[in-house]
């Protein structure tokens, strides 16, 4: 595990110098951080990477996680689709599944800090056990058009948190409770982001079988029709009229999601006989997709919707020229024409994926000056520097704070 | 090496952290922007007359302005957005009088222009109000005279730069930056406080600003 020093090469030594001082404000302060799972999706690879450094900066943080059966996971996951829009509403059943879950784990979670730390809904209904210590709900999702009966039900529970943090300002509505933007980060010293040599990247693309005579286009996302693999083909194929080059897309495997199969033999067929267009099922392996992304010339990220779309910092750390959906959290990472090239469309991305194509020295530019934006922007230590703010920002109502 | 004059007090170096507070409220036609930038927070026009120096550090791609941003990006109103991004922050002393000339400007082009006040902002192009919400800490660092001081500057965090020079001044309503105000109140150096008064620090990046800046004490010492 990466000691805060350790970021001080990337970062700079008064960016850590600077998280030292605040971290004196919090010394010995305990925080809770509780979720519903312990492995898999970003919430946990945040946690993994979040929770030893605040204890290095002397925070007692802690991490639980709730239980649950599969009746209340699949209530949820239909919070989840809810709040992103979906039709389908809550049951009074499915309602009190989760309250029924939520007793439960109010017994057997102990929510004794002087910060609870929430996130996401699955463990929401733990607050109604608040005391006089301070808690907040964290919110990873895109809730800038959630279905209207699940977020009523969700209310209920905000109403008794002290804050909420999103992501992106778009996620936000008039609240009761004082809200933060908070957007997540990527670690510059895991497997997916460190730096890697350039043996192991031709290793992984003679893996694939990915020849490195053209560019190459990648899309690295999982099998789902939100993130458009289909557009992205489409897209490609307007470009190769012009501009000869391999396309990559890339995802984790979803054996258990009968959609994500779905979309992934859609894919396959669309791609069938085309010796240029490489179609990846891969098993979760960090290292092969820094590879892949570093391997690549372009890296597309086409998504319909996007909770935030940290796969665009990820390429852009790694120097590479994105072109990407102005959607979810996209625009934060990029800004048009400088950090990146935006899109609406099929056709508006096939453009921006031929102006990078004929134009390498733009091209670079824009990955450099991408690069540069996630440094000061999207690393982790600025991730531990916003939780440490908001941890004082609870014992502080103004907008300018002495401490 | 020529010695440097003591100051009769030390400079102290702070600086601020910032985390943006989210406010829930938007809009989508300039008629709603400027009912809104009306009532929000003093905390909300500095967020959005700001925020481009702290988050592109090395290299501004937009004028500092979001207003002027979102009026050209998302409105088409490009005459609007550039009166609004090159309104010279520098002759303000206060928010409150910033927020005035932004809500004047925009009143004045619709007047001139009442078809602009008919557009709207695509679906998902709404313009979000936030708010910057930032934390003052004193850092270990002091100079007691302007080799010290130089010496600091040269490698204290940006953030810190940027309390003293923009957040003391309009902010906190002081009149002046200060690095300025201690040239010439504690080192009787009125010709260097004018040299850094003079430097727009709306046009420069956070790390020209620091060359600028030591630029004009190198000369000075």
């Amino acid at each position: 595990m990466p000691l805060i020093e350790d970021y001080a090469p990337i970062v700079g030594q008064n960016v850590i110098d600077d998280i030292r001082l605040l971290s004196e404000r919090l010394r010995g302060r305990t925080v809770k951080n509780v979720n519903s799972t312990a492995v898999g999706g970003g919430v946990a690879e945040i946690l993994n990477r979040m929770v030893p450094l605040l204890r290095q900066m002397g925070i007692e943080a802690s991490w639980d996680v709730i239980k649950g059966g599969d009746a209340f996971f699949a209530v949820t996951k239909k919070i989840h689709n809810a709040l992103h829009g979906g039709a389908e509403t809550l049951t009074a059943q499915d309602k009190e599944i989760f309250m029924e879950t939520s007793r439960a784990n109010i017994e057997a979670v102990d929510t004794g800090a002087e910060i609870m730390f929430i996130h996401d809904p699955q463990p929401m209904g733990l607050v109604a056990k608040k005391r006089d210590n301070k808690w907040i709900w964290r919110c990873h999702v895109d809730v800038s058009r959630p279905e209207p009966g699940t977020w009523d039900f969700l209310m209920g529970f905000i109403g008794g948190y002290d804050a909420s943090v999103f992501s992106a300002p778009q996620f936000s509505r008039e609240l009761p409770l004082r809200q933060f933007q908070i957007t997540p980060s990527i670690d510059p010293l895991s497997d997916k982001n460190r730096d890697l040599e350039p043996e192991r990247i031709a290793s992984v693309m003679e893996k694939y079988s990915i020849p490195r005579d053209k560019p190459i286009v990648t899309q690295i996302s999982r099998f789902d029709r939100l993130k458009d693999p289909l557009g992205v083909i489409e897209a490609w194929r307007l470009v190769k009229k012009y501009v000869d080059c391999r396309l990559v897309l890339a995802g984790g495997g979803a054996a258990d999601d009968p959609e994500g199969m779905q979309v992934y033999a859609e894919v396959m067929e669309r791609a069938k006989g085309d010796p240029d267009l490489h179609v990846l099922l891969m098993k979760q392996d960090d290292l092969e997709v820094n590879a892949l992304q570093r391997g690549s010339d372009i890296i597309i990220q086409k998504s319909l919707k996007e909770g935030f779309g940290l796969t665009v910092s990820e390429a852009l750390w790694k120097g590479k020229p994105v072109v990407a959906s102005a959607v979810g959290g996209i625009p934060l990472q990029v800004t048009h024409k400088h950090s990146g090239l935006l899109c609406r469309s099929v056709e508006g991305a096939a453009f921006a994926l031929k102006q990078l194509l004929n134009s390498p020295d733009y091209a670079r530019t824009l990955g450099a000056n991408g690069r540069e934006h996630v440094r000061r922007n999207f690393l982790l230590t600025r991730h531990l520097k916003d939780y440490m703010l908001l941890f004082l920002a609870l014992y502080h109502g103004e907008d300018l704070v002495n401490i | 090496m020529k010695e440097a004059r003591g100051a009769t007090a030390p400079f102290r170096f702070y600086t601020r952290l910032q985390m943006t507070e989210l406010t829930g409220r938007r809009a989508s036609n300039l008629q709603e922007l400027t009912d809104t930038i009306r009532g929000v927070s003093g905390s909300s026009i500095y967020h959005h007359t700001h925020r481009f120096l702290q988050q592109h550090q090395s290299l501004s791609p937009e004028p500092p302005n979001d207003f002027a941003y979102w009026i050209a990006g998302e409105l088409g109103e490009e005459t609007l957005a550039e009166r609004l991004y090159s309104l010279d922050i520098m002759r303000f002393d206060s928010i409150r009088a910033l927020r005035e000339a932004i809500v004047a400007t925009i009143e004045g082009y619709v007047r001139t222009n009442p078809l602009a006040s008919l557009k709207f902002a695509a679906e998902g192009g709404e313009f979000h109000f936030l708010k910057s919400v930032s934390f003052i800490m004193p850092t270990r660092y002091e100079a007691s005279d302007l080799r010290e001081f130089a010496d600091i500057l040269s490698r204290i965090t940006v953030d810190s730069i940027y309390y003293h020079v923009f957040e003391s001044r309009l902010r906190l309503e002081k009149g002046k930056n200060d690095f300025s105000k201690w040239f010439e109140d504690c080192l009787g150096d009125r010709e260097l406080a004018a040299l850094v008064e003079r430097l727009d620090p709306y046009t420069q990046t956070l790390e020209d600003l620091r060359r600028n800046l030591l630029r004009g004490i190198e000369r000075s010492l």
